[in-house]
């Protein structure tokens, strides 16, 4: 097994007095891709957005290489490597589509990715570049999400609801685009409603309730009856 | 005539009105910050213009390359250091803190300069006038209003053709987001602030060069720059100079027909369009 790229230690996160996740532990291994299922409100996004620096907590509940980041700011965790896809794509409205992507190179990480090499791999976007974000399809204004969190570099991309409200032509599209995206050296964490597909993106799944992790394995070892029990609570 | 005149006149003050106006604008836009000490701050760049060319014995004019820089640097650290900790989800505290540092303004400037009027002396341009027909135009007037257009299509070229105006439109879009892009809201802030305190800096000058000044007269030009932002059209640069123009004709006007009427035409102007187009006359489109 390669080294822990990416771990959460005893994780609590909280919105004001509200408790979102009790000590979730959680690792990821350089070029590894793991998915997070779970009922909505079981806290997926909060374990994303705690990572990616939106919410702050003790400094060692978020190790990355080896650093402790839980209380650092997002900006500054941008910069390390770490890029979040947000829930909602959340593009810049006032921006067009290639303004969006340029100010994911923001961040000054240099690599695979560029202007180019994001509209090879989503060439409507190319043709779209200049009208503004909002104007496109759902589907569109996802990869416009991707692409500009992959103008950064990132060593590590974390994908909150990856396919959520969108057709599924445009799922397979970007699942079948998910290998060349990943494939830069990159270590991905996605977060998938859908868990079938969670299983076949992912080597290995987290399984949140409640804000806490029920379930963890291999996506070979796990059966759908553990996964189906652990989503639900109950034995199927 | 007389009237053509009065109209002329009052275009070209809004120039003046816009450049008070654009500075206000703009950290609205980005940070929906309102800075109630706006108007003390062009008042504080006058100051720091007259003192400049006290101590240098330069012209006004040449005096600006030390008012920038310096309303720049005076921007950035009071962004940073003050109002971005008054900025979140309540409109409040930065109304309050910047209606304070208003006040504190006005009375270190008492303090320092007292409260005699002061003039920036620049010379002959101040009664130098071209003639048009028989219009004369002051050559004072139509440099400040020409100086408004440059500094609008300077900012409109920051906003929408630099990486730097990429940043201020993403973070006013959605400030943590933005941060995901390793943008720090706070380095940004600072910016936006620094760049409207160089506006102010700029019109501080203009304004010092046009008529006397003296510490209390900030929460008036304060005023007109936010009745020009109404009357143009919340977020709309243009639609700010609109405004200001708008603004100094009518005031123009008022004092043609009676003297005492010159503030009140404004005001009573800007009331009309305020109960006829609440938003004004070009606020930005949402898309």
């Amino acid at each position: 097994m390669s080294k822990v790229l990416l771990q959460t230690d005893s994780l609590n996160a909280f919105y004001g007095d509200f408790q979102a996740l009790y000590d979730v532990d959680m690792s990821v291994c350089e070029g590894e891709t793991i998915a997070i299922i779970g009922a909505n409100g079981a806290g997926k996004s909060t374990l994303l957005r705690s990572i990616a620096g939106l919410i702050k907590t003790e400094p060692e509940s978020v190790r990355f290489d080896g650093t402790a980041i839980g209380n650092w700011r997002a900006d500054k965790i941008a910069k390390q490597g770490i890029a979040l896809i947000p829930e909602g794509r959340q593009l810049f409205p006032s921006l067009s589509v290639e303004e969006n992507l340029k100010l994911g190179s923001t961040v000054g990480r240099t690599g695979h990715w560029q202007l180019d090499t994001v509209y090879q791999l989503f060439p409507v976007l190319k043709e779209r570049r200049t009208q503004p974000s909002t104007s496109l399809s759902g589907g569109q204004q996802q990869m416009v999400a991707i692409g500009r969190a992959l103008m950064s570099n990132p060593e590590v991309l974390l994908f909150d609801e990856i396919s959520l409200g969108l057709a599924p032509v445009i799922i397979n599209t970007i699942y079948e685009q998910l290998p060349n995206i990943i494939s830069q050296g990159a270590t991905a964490i996605i977060i998938e409603q859908d868990v079938g597909r969670a299983m076949a993106a992912a080597s290995r799944v987290y399984c949140l309730i409640e804000g806490r992790v029920k379930l963890e394995g291999s996506t070979h070892e796990l059966t759908r009856e553990q996964i189906t029990e652990a989503y639900f609570g109950v034995a199927a | 005539m007389d009237w053509l005149n009065a109209i002329v006149q009052g275009v070209l003050l809004g120039g003046l009105y816009a450049l008070f106006a654009s500075g206000l604008s703009l950290i609205f836009g980005v940070m929906r910050l309102v800075n109630i000490a706006h108007g003390d701050l062009i008042v504080l760049a006058a100051y720091l213009a007259l003192s400049t060319t006290l101590i240098l014995g330069v012209h006004p004019f040449t005096a600006i390359l030390v008012v920038i820089p310096l309303m720049a640097l005076i921007g950035y650290v009071l962004q940073r250091g003050v109002l971005n900790h008054t900025l979140g989800d309540d409109i409040l505290p930065p109304l309050l803190v910047t209606f304070g540092l208003s006040v504190f303004l006005q009375n270190a400037l008492l303090e320092g300069y007292t409260a005699d009027p002061q003039k920036l002396n620049v010379g002959s341009l101040e009664t130098a006038s071209v003639s048009v027909g028989e219009l004369s135009i002051g050559l004072l007037p139509l440099s400040t209003f020409v100086v408004a257009i440059v500094v609008i299509v300077f900012l409109q070229w920051i906003f929408y053709h630099t990486a730097l105006g990429r940043q201020f439109r993403a973070v006013s879009d959605n400030a943590d987001i933005a941060q995901l892009m390793g943008l720090s809201k706070g380095h940004i802030f600072g910016l936006a602030l620094a760049l409207s305190l160089v506006v102010c800096g700029i019109a501080g000058i203009l304004l010092g060069a046009r008529t006397s000044f003296d510490p209390a007269v900030g929460s008036g030009r304060l005023i007109f720059a936010f009745e020009a932002v109404i009357i143009g059209g919340l977020g709309n640069l243009w639609g700010t100079l609109i405004g200001g123009i708008v603004l100094g004709v009518a005031q123009t006007i008022g004092g043609k027909i009676n003297p005492g009427w010159q503030l009140l035409a404004g005001h009573v102007v800007f009331l009309l369009i305020l109960a006829i187009r609440p938003r004004g006359f070009f606020p930005r489109v949402e898309h």
